[in-house]
C-alpha cells in the first residue's frame, strides 16, 4: 500500500476500534444505579409540556 | 392503564440492539461505495466532522427524547414530540416516527429476505459453477420472481413472508425475550463474521486462486486521500449523509428504544457507545470486504463502473461469484457468512422498525403485546409486496427514496429545532446530562443548538435543490439547473420523463409509461399511509382527553 493510504487506514482503524472498545468497556464497568428512593424520586420533578423557561 | 410493561433485561443488551438499530446494510454496501466516490482516504475526514457535530448530536437528542417521553408512559414519537411543548401539531410531526418504520420495513425485509435467501443457496452450492454473468442472472431471475434452482414456487415471496413471519414472531416475544435476545447472539456474530471477512478481504494475493490484484490494490483504492476533493459540497453533503443514515437517527427508533431506559440510568454514555460501534462496523470492516474483495478480483476500472449502480448489485451479483474462487467449502462458507452478516445487520433493524408501531397501539389502545407485533406484521406484508412483485417498476426505489432518504431528513431537521429551540436547551441539556455515566462536553450545547440543526438544513436544502452533476461552484455562480436526483426533480419524475421522451422501443416505452404509473400510484399509497396513522394519532389525542390524561 502507498505510505499515505496505510497512514490514514491504520490510524483511522486505531482511532474507532480504540473509542468502541473505550466507551464499552466504560458501560461494562460502570457502577450500576442504585434504585430510586421517594426521596431521589421527588428530585427534577418534570412536568409534559412545561413551558419553555 | 397501558398493556406496556416492556423493559430492557440488560445494559449490554440495550446497546446491542442500539448498535443493532444502526448496523444494517449501509454499513458494508453503502459506506466503501460512499468513500470511493468521494475522495476516498480523504473522506474520512468530513466523515469523522459530521460523526462528532451531526452524528453524535442527534444520538442524543434521541436517546434523552426517548427516555423523557417514556417518562410519562409513551413509547412512540407522537406523543414523545407531544410531551416537549403545548403545541397540539407537533404530535403529527411525529407521525413520521411510525410511518418511516412501516414504509421502510416493507422494503427493507425484502432485502432481509434475499440475505436468508443467499445464504441458504450458498450453503447449497447455488453459485458453484457459475461465472460471474450466471450469478448476475440468477439475481436479475430470482427478482422477476423465477423459479429457482431451489425448485420453489415464488421463491422470492415465500421467503418474504417467512422473513416478515421470524420479524413478527421475535417482535411478539417483547423488548427482552425477544429483540434483546436476537441481538446479544446476532451481533456478536456479525462481527465474528465480519472479523473473518476482513481478514480474508485485506490478504487477497495476485495469481492465488485466480484474483489479479493483491488486496492492496483495493486497499489503496478506498483509502488513498484525495485531499482536493475536500473542497467539494458535494462530498461533504455525502459525508453528512452517510453519517445520517449509518446511525438510523430521523427514524423514531431510537426514541422509542431509549422510552423504555428507566428515567436515572445513564443515556450519554450508552449512546456514544452504541455510536462507536456502528463506526467499527462500518469504517473497520466494511471497509476491508466489498471493495478489497471485488478489486482483487475484477480490477479497479471493472468496479468503479459497477460502484455507479450501488453497493447491492456487488453484494448480490459479484461477490458470490468471487467466494467461489476460494474454492467450493470455502466459498460454501465465505458466502454463508456474508449473507449471514447481512441477514443479522437486516434484521436488528428491521425488529427495531416494528417497535414504535407496537408502543404505539399499547399505550394508546391498550392492545396486546402480540396483537400490536402481528398487526405490524400484517401492515408490513401489505405495504411490502408491491415492493416485491413491481420491484422492476420501481416500487422498492421509490419507498426508498421517500421514506427511507427524504423523511429521515425531515423528521430530524424538526426534532433538532424542537429540541434545541422549543423545548430548549437548558432542559434539553439537563436531559442528555441526567445520570449521566460520563462528562458531556460543553461544547455540545453550543453544537446542538447552532451547528447541528444548521448542518442538518444544509443537507435538506441541499437534497432539495441540487445543481446538475452536483457543481455547485456553477450554481452559485448564476447557472442553477436542478440535477434529477434533486427532490424537486424526483417530486416532477424528471429522469423518467426524459427517458420517456428519449425511447424509441415500444417494448421500452411501455415499460417505464407503467414504470411512472407504478411510481405515482407508490407516492399516493405512502401519503395515504401517513394520512391513516396521523388519523389514529387524532383518534388517541381525543381518547386521551376524554380519559383526562392530557
Amino acid at each position: 500500500m502507498n505510505t499515505s493510504a496505510l497512514v490514514i487506514m491504520l490510524s483511522t482503524i486505531t482511532l474507532v476500534t480504540g473509542l468502541m472498545v473505550y466507551f464499552f468497556y466504560r458501560v461494562v464497568t460502570a457502577k450500576p444505579k442504585s434504585e430510586p428512593d421517594s426521596y431521589a424520586d421527588n428530585d427534577d420533578e418534570v412536568h409534559r409540556q412545561e413551558t419553555n423557561l | 392503564m397501558s398493556a406496556n410493561k416492556e423493559s430492557w433485561g440488560s445494559r449490554v443488551g440495550l446497546i446491542l440492539a442500539m448498535a443493532g438499530n444502526a448496523v444494517g446494510l449501509g454499513n458494508f454496501l453503502r459506506f466503501p461505495v460512499q468513500a470511493v466516490q468521494n475522495g476516498g482516504g480523504a473522506f474520512i475526514i468530513p466523515y469523522l466532522v459530521c460523526f462528532l457535530v451531526m452524528g453524535i448530536p442527534l444520538l442524543w437528542i434521541e436517546w434523552s427524547m426517548g427516555r423523557f417521553g417514556g417518562k410519562f408512559g409513551h413509547h412512540s414519537t407522537p406523543f414523545i414530540v407531544d410531551t416537549m411543548h403545548k403545541n397540539r401539531l407537533w404530535k403529527y410531526i411525529g407521525v413520521f416516527g411510525i410511518w418511516t418504520n412501516i414504509a421502510v420495513a416493507s422494503y427493507y425485509c425484502y432485502l432481509e429476505s434475499w440475505t436468508l435467501s443467499y445464504m441458504l443457496h450458498s450453503v447449497v452450492g447455488t453459485f458453484k459453477g457459475l461465472d460471474q454473468e450466471g450469478v448476475a442472472a440468477f439475481f436479475n431471475s430470482y427478482i422477476s420472481i423465477g423459479k429457482s434452482t431451489l425448485g420453489i414456487p415464488l421463491e422470492p415471496v415465500v421467503f418474504y413472508i417467512f422473513c416478515l413471519l421470524l420479524n413478527t414472531y421475535i417482535l411478539s416475544r417483547g423488548l427482552s425475550g425477544g429483540v434483546e435476545r436476537v441481538a446479544k447472539v446476532g451481533m456478536p456474530l456479525l462481527i465474528v463474521f465480519g472479523i473473518f471477512l476482513a481478514y480474508k478481504g485485506v490478504t487477497i494475493k495476485a495469481g492465488v486462486d485466480g484474483a489479479i490484484n493483491d488486496s492492496a490494490v483495493g486497499l489503496n483504492f478506498l483509502w488513498t486521500p484525495n485531499y482536493e476533493q475536500l473542497w467539494s459540497p458535494s462530498v461533504w453533503l455525502a459525508a453528512a449523509g452517510q453519517i445520517f443514515f449509518t446511525l438510523s437517527v430521523g427514524m423514531g427508533t431510537i426514541h422509542c428504544y431509549a422510552s423504555y431506559v428507566r428515567s436515572k440510568d445513564d443515556i450519554a454514555l450508552n449512546a456514544m457507545s452504541a455510536g462507536w460501534m456502528n463506526e467499527f462496523v462500518e469504517v473497520v470492516l466494511g471497509a476491508a470486504i466489498l471493495i478489497p474483495i471485488s478489486i482483487g478480483y475484477l480490477g479497479v476500472d471493472r468496479v468503479t463502473d459497477l460502484v455507479q449502480l450501488g453497493g447491492l448489485g456487488l453484494a448480490f451479483k459479484t461477490l458470490p461469484y468471487l467466494f467461489f474462487q476460494w474454492g467450493d467449502v470455502m466459498g460454501a462458507v465465505a458466502g454463508m457468512m456474508w449473507f449471514g452478516l447481512l441477514f443479522f445487520a437486516g434484521i436488528t433493524s428491521s425488529l427495531a422498525m416494528g417497535t414504535p408501531w407496537m408502543g404505539f397501539m399499547q399505550d394508546e389502545f391498550n392492545w396486546s403485546r402480540k396483537s400490536s407485533a402481528w398487526s405490524f406484521g400484517l401492515i408490513v406484508f401489505l405495504l411490502g409486496m408491491p415492493t416485491v412483485l413491481f420491484f422492476k417498476y420501481g416500487v422498492f426505489d421509490e419507498y426508498d427514496y421517500w421514506a427511507g432518504t427524504v423523511s429521515l431528513v425531515v423528521f430530524a431537521l424538526f426534532e433538532s429545532i424542537l429540541f434545541a429551540w422549543v423545548f430548549g436547551m437548558k432542559k434539553g441539556w439537563r436531559e442528555i446530562t441526567s445520570g449521566s455515566d460520563i462528562k458531556v462536553p460543553g461544547i455540545y450545547k453550543f453544537i446542538i443548538k447552532f451547528v447541528t440543526p444548521l448542518l442538518l438544513l444544509w443537507v435538506f436544502i441541499g437534497s432539495l435543490i441540487t445543481p446538475k452533476n452536483g457543481d455547485w461552484g456553477a450554481a452559485i455562480s448564476g447557472n442553477w439547473v436542478l440535477d434529477d436526483s434533486s427532490i424537486i426533480k424526483k417530486v416532477m419524475n424528471s429522469s423518467l420523463k426524459k427517458q420517456l421522451a428519449a425511447a424509441t422501443d415500444p417494448i421500452e416505452i411501455a415499460q417505464l409509461q407503467d414504470t411512472l404509473f407504478y411510481v405515482n400510484a407508490s407516492r399516493i399509497l405512502l401519503i395515504a399511509v401517513f394520512l391513516g396513522i396521523a388519523l389514529l394519532v387524532y383518534v388517541a389525542y381525543k381518547k386521551r382527553v376524554r380519559e383526562e390524561k392530557i
